[in-house]
């Protein structure tokens, strides 16, 4: 794999410096591996990205960057591809995310109310990540399980139907700071 | 194969596991093991149903008896009666409601019996990620017979006369699309399948995904063989990781077959197919958006034309279609053009998907004919609205659509009357909305959704779906004005002509619609500062019945404000000035006191002035 840029630049003008080709960092590995898996090939950059984000929870700066090097494309576009997208997280996620849908159906079936119960529970706004790293919350536009609706989803389990008090219950080991109790069933995601 | 004398088919789709279909699957396969009965009845897992709030489900064949919400705890006595003692058991039946007779066999249920199914035929009736159950029921019949038998012209000429138009939005007539791509001299040619299905409330393309996979990749090669490409997409949500793993295995599975891959079926086409999963992004799913997300671009429309049947990947000739489209194709080849035009209406042909949500009784996907009334489908299979609530209007085609009225509902569900309507048949999503459901809110919350995914690539759609957003929250919150509405107007035909893509060409819809059907509701918010459904928090106030109060502690316990104050046995008293209108007191208070109420204009304000003026939030 040709390594001809030193330096990559994103949007804001910020210069990263990047490693030589010394001990690859873990994400320098990782990317490869992944790249790999598609062939290196160039277009494959926002499957390359998801599948770390999967490994890594989040993009870090030398994860986009070593992406950037291993697949020979500007760190630029690395970049804007992962700012675009609203799967990708470029700030570390918590150990726990809690995602509540906000589609049409779960709206009208009171989603908005279920959002603000979780804000409130977990003392956070959409879409950050508590002090300390504990948990998530996201926002989601429908899951396709509408007829669940309203939807929230803590650690990969679906949970229908969802109400002040159900959210209480799901919540109450994470605000412990343990784990998710063990859902009716396994989710779909995993 | 083993021949069983019962199969039991527990539901697998996203709503039934949530609900718990494993937990199940596991008890039965234990209870049957321990029952001695392992060489007579077999567990299957199926794709889902459609009747996903009844999860799970289960489905007892050949008796075609229909159980509902089983769970592990059900499963004794259930195998014991049914299995063993040849009883069905009434108690785990649909009841259509209260009163009413329980319902056994599942194709007497009314959500089932008036749908027709083509692109679900073999929803709950084969394990998805085994190709021999697709090929058991015919499939991979049309493509033989198209790769053997059809010279690609015949295919398309086949496809043009079925009358097949798109599932995925503008509805375009499909044979139409492949005929143009066809004709082009470029190559290579690629085909793509839409499965970003963003179009929040519907979710009929990820069911197809999950319970058929192989109907796709049939549809696609046919397809492929007919425009002569020999390289495919499947582009599929991130938010739908069964799917993409059922693809994956499907894909797996046909190319082990020769069904994919090199030679077909030893005719000597070959078409490779590849998933590309999406990363959250709305407008990804117009098309030449899409095109450039497969590339590895960011998602940006361009303008058209050209189209991408001319010039889409990599400036190549493109087919895209949607995934309900391409699940239509192999049962047009197979039954021809005739049969499926015999279905629908003059210009809408066939059948199409619907995923009936929101404040409907009987939730979940129903594929049925094109021009059937949509009193019909909302009352006679969906069981009409919850609760003993009233009808008010049923959102279609998403953020681009609009909503329908209770006078509209004779109107026929096809692609020109809904768009007369002011709505758009969008990819199938239809939202019941009932008397308690705001619809300047509903305008709203469209609004804030295109804003947040527009691309910002041009600016009407950038700026004007921003300052329809702004407007519309002014009016929930009580500060409009009339003039506002004439801004909205304007500022909806504006968006509406200088947008460079769909999704700022559709975006005004919601708007449109309520206006056009709705506009007391505006005027209400406007000049009496008045939510006549009770929802915009600016509008309402809270209020604890003396009269209906039994003082039982629920609410008080559970307000996050710490707004209510009261004892056990006395009433309850919310402080309006700390009251921050969550609506939890209101949706504990047992159903039986009802002692929370809401209100809203002059009566609201009338229980604020016996107190402090509420804070400024
Ligand atoms: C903003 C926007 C979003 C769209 N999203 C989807 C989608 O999620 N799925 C889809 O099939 N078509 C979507 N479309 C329509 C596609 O551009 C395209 O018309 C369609 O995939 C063509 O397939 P069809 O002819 O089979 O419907 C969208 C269009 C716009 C303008
Ligand atoms: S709207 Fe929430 S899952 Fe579809």
């Amino acid at each position: 794999m040709p390594r001809k840029k030193k330096t990559g630049t994103v949007a804001s003008g910020t210069v990263f410096p990047v490693m030589k080709k010394a001990a690859p960092s873990p994400g320098r590995t990782a990317a490869r591996e992944v790249i790999g898996k598609y062939g290196g090939r160039k277009r494959a950059v926002i499957q390359v990205l998801q599948d770390l984000q999967e490994r890594f929870r989040w993009l870090s700066v030398e994860t986009l960057e070593a992406v950037a090097l291993e697949l020979d494309v500007p760190l630029a576009h690395v970049y804007s591809v992962a700012t675009f997208y609203k799967s990708f997280s470029l700030e570390p996620r918590g150990r726990h995310i809690c995602t509540v849908c906000m589609g049409t159906a779960c709206h009208v079936r009171g989603g908005t109310a279920v959002l603000e119960h979780f804000e409130r529970r977990l003392g956070i706004p959409a879409g950050q990540t508590s002090p300390g790293g504990e948990v998530t919350l996201e926002r989601v536009n429908c899951l396709g399980a509408c007829a669940l609706a309203p939807l929230a989803v803590v650690d990969g389990r679906y949970y229908g139907q969802m109400n002040e008090s159900k959210a209480n219950e799901v919540l109450k080991p994470i605000l412990a700071g343990r784990d998710a109790p063990p859902a009716s069933d396994k989710g779909p995601v995993d | 194969m083993k021949q069983y004398r019962t199969h039991l088919l527990v539901c697998a789709g996203t709503g039934c596991v949530s609900s718990g279909a494993f937990a199940l699957k596991d008890a039965l396969e234990k209870e049957i093991a321990g029952r001695g009965l392992k060489d007579e009845v077999l567990v299957v897992t199926t794709g889902c149903n459609g009747f996903c709030e009844r999860g799970p489900i289960l489905i007892v064949h050949p008796d075609n008896i229909f159980y509902q919400r089983l769970t592990p705890a059900d499963v004794p006595y259930l195998v014991e009666e049914h299995l063993l003692k040849g009883r069905p058991v009434p108690k785990h039946m649909y009841v259509p409601s209260a009163g009413i007779e329980p319902v056994p066999r599942m194709s007497d249920i009314d959500f089932f019996k008036h749908q027709r199914l083509i692109v679900l035929r073999n929803r709950g009736r084969i394990d998805p990620e085994k190709v021999e159950e697709y090929i058991a029921y015919d499939g991979y019949e049309a493509l033989a017979k198209a790769l053997t038998a059809m010279t690609p012209e015949a295919v398309v000429a086949e496809v043009t006369a079925s009358g097949l138009r798109g599932r995925g939005g503008a509805g375009f007539p499909t044979g139409r699309k492949w005929a143009l791509c066809r004709r082009e001299k470029a190559s290579p040619k690629y085909i793509i399948c839409n499965g970003d299905e963003g179009d929040p409330g519907a979710f009929m393309d990820r069911s197809v995904l999950e319970a058929d996979p192989h109907a796709v990749i049939e549809g696609m090669v046919i397809g492929a063989k007919a425009i002569g490409a020999a390289k495919g997409f499947v582009y599929i949500r991130d938010e739908y990781p069964l799917a993409v793993a059922r693809m994956g295995i499907a894909i797996g599975q046909a190319k082990e077959r020769g069904l994919l891959g090199e030679n077909i079926l030893g005719s000597g086409f070959d078409f490779d197919l590849e998933i590309v999963r999406g990363a959250g992004a709305f407008v990804s799913g117009e098309e030449t958006a899409l095109i450039a997300s497969i590339e590895g671009q960011r998602a940006f429309p361009r303008q058209r034309p050209p189209y991408p049947a001319q010039q889409g990947l990599w400036g190549k000739p493109t087919v895209i279609n949607n995934v309900e489209t391409w699940a239509n194709v192999a049962s047009i080849i197979r039954r021809g053009a005739a049969w499926f035009s015999s279905l629908g209406t003059e210009t809408s042909k066939g059948t199409k998907i619907f995923s009936l949500v929101g404040k409907i009784k009987n939730t979940g996907l129903v594929e049925v004919p094109m021009g059937i009334r949509l009193r019909d489908i909302i009352f006679g299979i969906g069981g009409g609205i919850p609760g003993g609530r009233e009808f008010k209007a049923i959102q279609i085609g998403g953020p681009s659509g609009g909503c329908i009225p209770k006078d509209l509902l004779d109107l026929p569900v096809d692609y020109e009357s809904l768009t007369q309507a002011g709505a758009m048949m969008g990819s199938g999503g239809m939202i019941v909305m009932d008397q308690d459901t705001c619809m300047v809110d509903i305008a709203l919350y469209f609004l804030r959704f295109t804003q947040e995914e527009s691309c910002g690539k041009c600016a009407p759609c950038r700026i004007g779906t921003r300052q329809m957003a702004e407007i519309l929250a002014r009016i929930t919150a009580g500060e409009g004005s009339l003039e506002d509405i004439k801004k909205l107007e304007t500022l909806a035909l504006t968006v509406k002509q200088g947008s460079l893509c769909g999704l700022g060409q559709t975006a005004p819809n919601p708007v449109l619609s309520t206006l056009r059907y709705f506009r007391e509701e505006y005027l209400a918010h406007i000049s009496e500062k008045r939510c006549p459904a009770r929802v915009c928090k600016n509008l309402i106030t809270f209020f604890i019945e003396p009269e209906k109060c039994v003082g039982c502690l629920l609410c008080l316990k559970n307000c996050p404000a710490n707004a209510i104050s009261g004892e056990r046995k006395k009433v309850h008293v919310i402080d309006q000035a700390a009251c921050i209108k969550c609506g939890a007191c209101f949706n504990v208070c047992p159903a039986k006191i009802q002692a929370v109420a809401k209100y809203t204009g002059e009566e609201g304000r009338a229980l604020l002035d016996e107190r402090p003026a509420p804070a400024e939030p």
